[in-house]
């Protein structure tokens, strides 16, 4: 797999590193609840499809990203910065 | 028929014509007792021990595919209870057990061999860390066997004890660990399970669970309706699409996880051995090809297939621990898809909803643990009570933290156990 | 038998070799199979389960019987395949799976019980009694099993990776890629073109054939001579594209040079490929089909035209295609004799003079260790003739291989009786010529060059199709004959030794999946990897099974291609290359002392400096201790991760990332930190120093040094982006070392150019400082427990900051101190490590509870909340010392009352860290005890039944020496 990474160019699949589905950028707020911290870092959509998913540049630029990707095909959909708006 | 070496010696003078089915394919009935989706090693040791534990014999296992072709028919054969934590422990002691016997209970050679399982280690850390294991082990009432470097080299002189970037000091020696051959345990509990009148349907894909006020129904398939009063999903890396059919989102991640065998060599590598600084393990096969893996790929897929640099890096390891086998060939590379849990244990548990069960989260571990998950799903879907092996694997545990068995300490995220 | 003339050896250059121990010759551009061949040797090998005698049966690396085994020692390499061995002067090759020798091998007994030995035998006995399987059958099978035997010395990792780029990747230099490299280099295509064999050609290499006006030979030389002579052209030999992966990466295994030993694997990233890999050509399933002397009709061809070699000297034919009578006009033109050809279909064509069966079948073969006749059946009349080679083709299987890599199932076509690779199978992918089905040499040119066309287009390049030389063009006729009934056994899988009864069996049985039939009779997974016998089998299975083929599916090819050495896709991993190497600035010095270096994971630190007269560790580690404790001690702390955090939210940012608060710590000082994982179990601790407002340097502990700066990253960017901070890792290059002890401040105004004192750096201080004129940063911190400094300065300082350090020690009655000390000193104290903080362990369970912030949130709090992360009966930190305290105490122990038996039911806890505590005389141990800090006190029994120890210990405040902490400050 390779990964066009939005600041360094496409680059091999070694240089990255995945942490899981992008649903970890969006943090529950402290009071949501245990049923919400649960879905937040436990339960998973485990799509075989199109997948959102945060990948990490280590051996690059240090950018967080996230990746569009399918889960069967290994297609990559899209790249962006995670801290894109 | 019942299998012995005068059977093979009869039908192998008649022309080895007289061979019967090694099970049924019987059409799907309206109604079953209970429905097991998934033909893989768990599901048709659930239905077995059904069958053989408890008398249910009104069961039928849909598989979508062929039987046996998921993770049972792709994984690296090793069969261990080397576990640390609570719940874990207890559960894969049992498994072990049952292996014990498992080729005469079925009447079918599964090949189970003990042939040890060494499990290396390269600091004085990671030894105390091993020690902790080792010691559960005993007190769990299984083997364990600390070696230092000597014994260690004498057990495997084909070690790199000189050059090693990471050099041996010892190991846990497992000696009840080892191998046993993969297919042949989906076969064997499927043609035991056939023989006690389990249907076993094949090319069956379920597309849809039938929920109605909170109970289960049955479920719809690609070859009809099949009313069941209960459904277990034991599905391995699919458990999350299925279980979505019930509107069910599970604590789970699917990954690739890879494996390699070479070309047939005469016996070299007698146990399993485990290197404990580069994920990767190895054993030799009966045929003689060097059977070996190593991390998961580390992202979310389905693919069944794994990637380059996964792959590069489980040979690098193994050349640094045993050039010795550098001029084997790697003849195949397959890849499973593991259902990986945020604690790295799996889950045997009843849902939300009355009459669904679910048997899934084994991460890479599934193949050893094929008939202690038959017998403890087996158990809670006749009894409707976990199995006492089983207790922990809850469902529920992520939520409220109670029984946590991380045995890697890496925490909630699925893809790092 | 060689045939002058021919072939493209060279007859001035004689090779020497042996086989089996027998020298022969052979020429230069002879392969094995082929300088063998010449030599009149047929029987080159045996059958993995029956030792059926076997002869080459390709000229290729789908080779399933002619596996030697090459080389000597290290470099000795099992199962090379005769036809892709290259002769090289004293090459020493010998035959396998056999004993004494090929010619008599005692285990060929197994095919007289071969009835027994049928598939799937194993499964259905040797259950019987049950401790046999162990000790008795398997050990018997596993000796037979395997075909060559590894060397048992290292692989000598000589072997080499490398990356390549590239526009295009084609796949096969034959004349489809030829084409496609030749458009595509023109076009200006930066072009990778990759074939297996030694010299490029392919196909057009093993023919007779006419390109453009002229032999085909010739349009191959003019071809590579252009390709050269475009700088935007790489060629490569010897090279077989492996395995096809995401994203346009290819995997390929390159060989050396004839005799080399070592390999290059390549990781090619190409934006488009073509593959031009050809067509297998496979048997037919007759009895007897597997006596040395069967070969494939393709496979002769190319022995006699790329080898000038005649596989015998009487040559039958059989196939149901023209490629069978290709070979026997090449044979008849050649002067060789051909002894019958004989073709299943009812109107033949006749080429030359030799006799022809139409509609005909072989039906039996004689000969042991070679053929000598085979018997034939024509309108039901039987009839012998003689011959010593039989050449065989069913039909053609194209190369489908790498475009099933990533799941995609070939297509059947009737017409071609073959597997065609679908459409879109690989992203990137374009396949042309034989591969995709088109068998004729105009075919194979225009697919070609259209595919490269395609790819070029893709890749934004303009080129037109350019003019294609004349070439054969003919239609590809074959009607499928997949097996032939009759006497005997007639094989499938060569090597493995799995028949058409075989399958017939496992469809008796039910396995009727083909993946089953597969799995249950081993078809498929020899060295061959099924190239020769997975489509005849599962025709033979769709005929058992009344399905057709397409309906019967495949199996899945997967990667490699041809298998591949580890030592080439591991290769330069042995000994020190597997992991890089870390060096601490000390690490020279350190080294001179004679410390022994110890791997703390990628680093390597010293574990104790011996002095003249300690003989054992304890004794050196002791002393450390007490110079520590009494005087001062100098500890290389590099290692800890460092990272340097700038900016106005920092202060915000810190109070997030940590359970305690930050915010109100003032520029000059430095505070201790525990973070969390969100999940709430602790992650790391550490200090982290506030060196000027909106300035902090966080250290992590040496292993976690990289996951917090990855978690600080995604804290910074993901979760809290609208916050100003910048993070720098710094660890690299800041030297720091530890000054401990009571001494410690002497020895720093010994050093500094300006002196301190207690009250401008008290406890838990952080300043700027110079050293001989150099700037540094001093700590005023301590991990094992004594008045305490930790100073920094550019790592390029490191080196001689260390050597004066130690210096000034030595001359205060201290010295440098390693690992082992420092851990002493640390367990003494309660303080944590990796040992403690295990990844499973609660903010409570380390007694720091308290350390939560209440009143803000940070990472983990949440999870942390849950009612088993806060369950008082959880394993919870204590120290524990031996009623007799020179009883052993062990890591890794686990803990039971007293009345109880060392059971899992009864498990109370486990041991993490242990020291000899020199200073307190005693041994000491930090635990998790269930409902520990309650436990104060209690008596506990500590068993370790591996090392057998069984200890009872008095339950203690993990603090074990100052727990008030005067030293600190002093």
């Amino acid at each position: 797999m390779r990964l066009t990474c939005p600041l360094c160019g496409e680059r091999d699949l070694r240089e990255f590193s995945y942490t899981g589905d992008a649903v970890l950028c969006e943090r529950p707020a402290p009071e949501a609840g245990p049923e919400a911290w649960d879905a937040y870092l436990h339960l998973r959509e485990n799509p075989a499809g199109v997948a959102r998913d945060l990948w990490h540049h280590g051996a690059g630029c240090s950018a967080w990203l996230v990746v569009t990707r399918d889960t069967v095909t290994h297609a990559v959909i899209a790249v962006a910065l995670a801290d894109a708006p | 028929m019942g299998y012995n070496a005068l059977r093979l010696l009869k039908e192998g003078l008649t022309g080895n014509k007289g061979w019967q089915p090694v099970w049924r394919d019987p059409a799907p009935k309206d109604a079953y007792d209970i429905v097991i989706i998934g033909g893989g090693g768990h599901g048709l040791a659930t239905a077995y021990y059904l069958a053989r534990e408890h008398g249910l014999r009104n069961v039928a296992v849909l598989e979508k595919g062929y039987l046996g072709g998921g993770n049972v028919g792709r994984n690296t054969t090793i069969v261990r209870a080397n576990y640390a934590m609570p719940g874990n422990s207890e559960f894969y002691s049992h498994s072990l057990k049952l292996w014990e016997g498992l080729e005469r209970e079925l009447n079918y050679n599964v090949m189970h061999s003990q042939r040890g399982l060494i499990d290396l280690f390269h600091s004085d850390d990671q030894r105390d860390a091993y020690v902790r294991g080792g010691n559960a082990m005993i007190n769990q009432g299984d083997d364990a066997v600390l070696l230092d470097r000597d014994e260690v080299r004498d057990r495997l002189p084909y070690l790199d004890f000189d050059n090693a970037r990471f050099p041996i000091h010892g190991a846990l020696l497992h000696p009840r660990g080892g191998t046993a051959r993969h297919d042949a345990v989906a076969w064997g509990y499927a043609r035991a399970a056939d023989r006690r009148g389990v249907d076993l349907i094949q090319q069956c894909e379920v597309t849809g669970i039938d929920v109605e006020g909170g109970k289960v129904q049955g479920v719809t398939t690609t070859r009809g309706v099949i009313r069941a009063r209960k459904v277990a999903i034991v599905t391995a890396g699919r458990s999350g699409q299925v279980a979505a059919m019930a509107g069910l989102r599970l604590p789970v991640e699917s990954h690739v996880l890879q494996a390699f065998v070479t070309e047939g060599l005469k016996p070299i590598i007698d146990h399993v051995v485990i290197f404990g600084m580069g994920h990767f393990y190895i054993s030799q096969s009966d045929k003689g090809g060097l059977v070996f893996g190593g991390d998961l790929d580390g992202y979310a897929s389905y693919a069944q297939r794994g990637n380059l640099p996964t792959a590069e890096h489980v040979m690098e390891a193994a050349m640094a621990l045993m050039p010795v086998v550098g001029q084997a060939r790697v003849l195949r590379s397959w890849g499973g898809i593991m259902d990986m849990t945020p604690d790295g244990s799996p889950i045997i548990d009843r849902t939300g909803i009355e009459g669904l069960y679910l048997d899934c989260g084994w991460c890479y571990g599934g193949f050893k643990a094929t008939p202690a998950s038959g017998f403890a799903l087996a158990h809670l879907l006749a009894t409707d009570r976990p199995h006492d092996t089983a207790a922990r694997f809850r469902l529920d545990r992520f939520r409220d933290g109670v029984g946590l068995m991380d045995e890697e300490g890496t925490g909630a995220q699925h893809k790092l156990h | 038998m060689r045939i002058a003339g021919r072939g493209l050896v060279d007859p001035g250059r004689v090779i020497g070799f042996s086989f089996d121990g027998r020298p022969y010759t052979g020429l230069a551009g002879d392969s094995l199979a082929s300088a063998l061949l010449a030599n009149g040797v047929r029987l080159m090998g045996r059958s993995f389960k029956y030792h059926r005698p076997r002869g080459v049966m390709t000229a290729g690396s789908d080779e399933p019987n002619a596996l030697v085994t090459v080389g000597r020692g290290g470099d000795r390499r099992p199962n090379e395949r005769a036809p892709m061995v290259e002769l090289f002067d004293g090459m020493e090759a010998v035959s396998q799976n056999r004993w004494p020798g090929l010619g008599l091998d005692v285990m060929a007994v197994n095919d007289l019980l071969s009835p027994l030995l049928g598939a799937g035998f194993y499964y259905k006995t040797f259950m019987w009694p049950r401790a046999f399987w162990e000790r008795v059958y398997e050990p018997l099978i596993r000796r037979a099993a395997g075909l060559g035997a590894l060397s048992g010395l290292p692989a000598p990792d000589v072997s080499d990776k490398v990356f390549g780029h590239c526009d295009l990747l084609v796949i096969g230099a034959g004349p489809a890629g030829l084409m496609a490299a030749l458009v595509a280099g023109r076009a200006g295509a930066d072009v990778i073109l990759a074939d297996e064999r030694d010299r490029m050609g392919g196909r057009l290499l093993d023919e007779d054939e006419m390109l453009g006006g002229a032999p085909a030979r010739a349009w191959v030389a003019a071809s590579l001579e252009e390709l050269d002579s475009l700088p935007n052209v790489r060629r490569m030999a010897r090279t077989t594209v492996t395995g096809a992966y995401d994203g346009g990466t290819y995997g390929a295994l390159q060989r050396g040079a004839p005799g080399a030993v070592h390999h290059s694997f390549w990781r090619i990233a190409a934006r488009r490929a073509v593959l031009c890999a050809g067509a297998l050509e496979r048997g037919i399933a007759f009895p007897g089909n597997d006596r040395p002397g069967v070969m494939m009709a393709g496979a002769v061809r190319r022995y006699l035209h790329r080898h000038g070699v005649a596989a015998g000297q009487s040559v039958a034919v059989f196939g149901n295609n023209d490629s069978a009578h290709r070979t026997a006009r090449d044979l008849h033109a050649a002067g060789v004799r051909v002894a019958a050809l004989i073709d299943t279909r009812p109107e033949v064509p006749q080429y030359a003079d030799y006799e022809t069966f139409a509609g005909a079948e072989v039906v039996a073969t004689r000969g042991r260790l070679g053929l000598r006749g085979i018997t034939i059946r024509q309108n039901g009349r039987e009839r012998r003739l003689r011959a010593d080679t039989l050449a065989v083709s069913g039909g053609w299987n194209p190369a489908v291989h790498l475009t099933c890599h990533m799941n995609a199932r070939p297509l059947w076509r009737d017409d071609i009786a073959g597997f065609v690779p679908p459409e879109g199978a690989i992203p990137g992918l374009g396949v042309a010529g034989a591969a995709a089905g088109v068998f004729s040499t105009h075919g194979a040119l225009s697919t070609g060059a259209r595919a490269a066309l395609a790819a070029l287009s893709d890749l934004g390049l303009r080129a037109t199709m350019p003019d294609l030389p004349g070439a054969e063009d003919a239609p590809f006729a074959i009607t499928p004959h997949w097996q032939v009934a009759g006497r005997g056994r007639a094989w499938l899988d060569l090597q493995n030794d799995v028949t058409t009864k075989d399958v017939a069996q496992a469809a008796r049985e039910n396995f009727r999946s083909v993946e089953h039939m597969k799995r249950y009779t081993t078809l498929g997974m020899a060295t061959d990897q099924g190239k020769g016998s997975n489509v005849n089998a599962l025709a033979v299975l769709a005929d058992a099974t009344g399905r057709g083929i397409a309906e019967t599916g495949t199996t899945t090819f997967r990667p490699p291609y041809v298998p591949v050495p580890i030592a080439a896709m591991g290769a330069g991993a042995s000994g020190a290359g597997y992991a890089p190497q870390r060096f601490t600035p000390s690490h020279g010095a350190s080294v001179e002392k004679g410390a022994p270096m110890i791997e703390a994971g990628l680093w390597y630190r010293p574990g104790w400096f011996p002095r003249p007269g300690e003989t054992t560790w304890r004794e050196s580690c002791d002393r450390e201790v007490a110079m520590v404790r009494n005087a001062v001690g100098i500890c290389d702390v590099s290692t800890l991760g460092k990272i340097d955090i700038q900016g106005p939210d920092a202060a915000a940012f810190l109070d997030f990332v940590y359970a305690n608060r930050f915010s109100t710590l003032k520029p000059g000082r430095v505070r201790y930190g525990l973070m969390l994982r969100e999940d709430g179990h602790v992650m790391d601790d550490g200090t982290t120093a506030c060196l000027a407002p909106g300035h902090y340097v966080m250290t992590t502990t040496t292993a976690a040094a990289a996951p917090v700066l990855k978690h600080l990253e995604f804290v910074s960017q993901v979760l809290r982006p609208e916050w100003n901070l910048r993070l720098a890792p710094v660890t690299e290059q800041w030297a720091q070392f530890a000054v401990a002890g009571p001494r410690s401040r002497d020895l720093l105004n010994a050093l500094l150019d300006d002196e301190i004192g207690n009250d401008a750096w008290p406890f838990m201080s952080c300043g700027a400082v110079s050293v001989c004129g150099v700037a540094a940063r001093l700590f005023r911190i301590s991990f094992s427990g004594e008045h305490a400094y930790e100073i920094a300065v550019p790592a390029r300082y490191g080196d001689s900051l260390f050597r004066l350090l130690v210096a000034l020690a030595e001359g205060l009655g201290g010295g440098a101190y390693g690992m082992e000390a420092l851990n002493v000193l640390r367990i003494e104290k309660g303080h944590l490590t990796d040992a403690e903080i295990d990844g499973r362990t609660t903010a409570c369970d380390l007694g720091m509870g308290r350390m939560v912030s209440p009143d803000k949130d940070c990472i983990g709090k949440m999870m942390a909340a849950r009612p088993g992360l806060r369950d008082p009966a959880r394993e919870r930190l204590v120290g524990l010392r031996p009623v007799d305290p020179q009883a052993p105490v062990s890591a890794g122990a686990h803990l039971f009352n007293p009345g109880d038996k060392a059971e899992r039911v009864h498990d109370q806890g486990h041991v993490t860290s242990v020291a000899w505590s020199p200073t307190l005389n005693s041994n000491l141990a930090l635990a998790f005890l269930k409902h520990g800090p309650a436990r104060l006190g209690e008596r506990i029994r500590l068993v370790d039944h591996l090392r057998g120890h069984d200890t009872l210990c008095i339950v203690t405040d993990p603090v074990a020496f100052d727990p008030e902490g005067g030293r600190l400050r002093g």
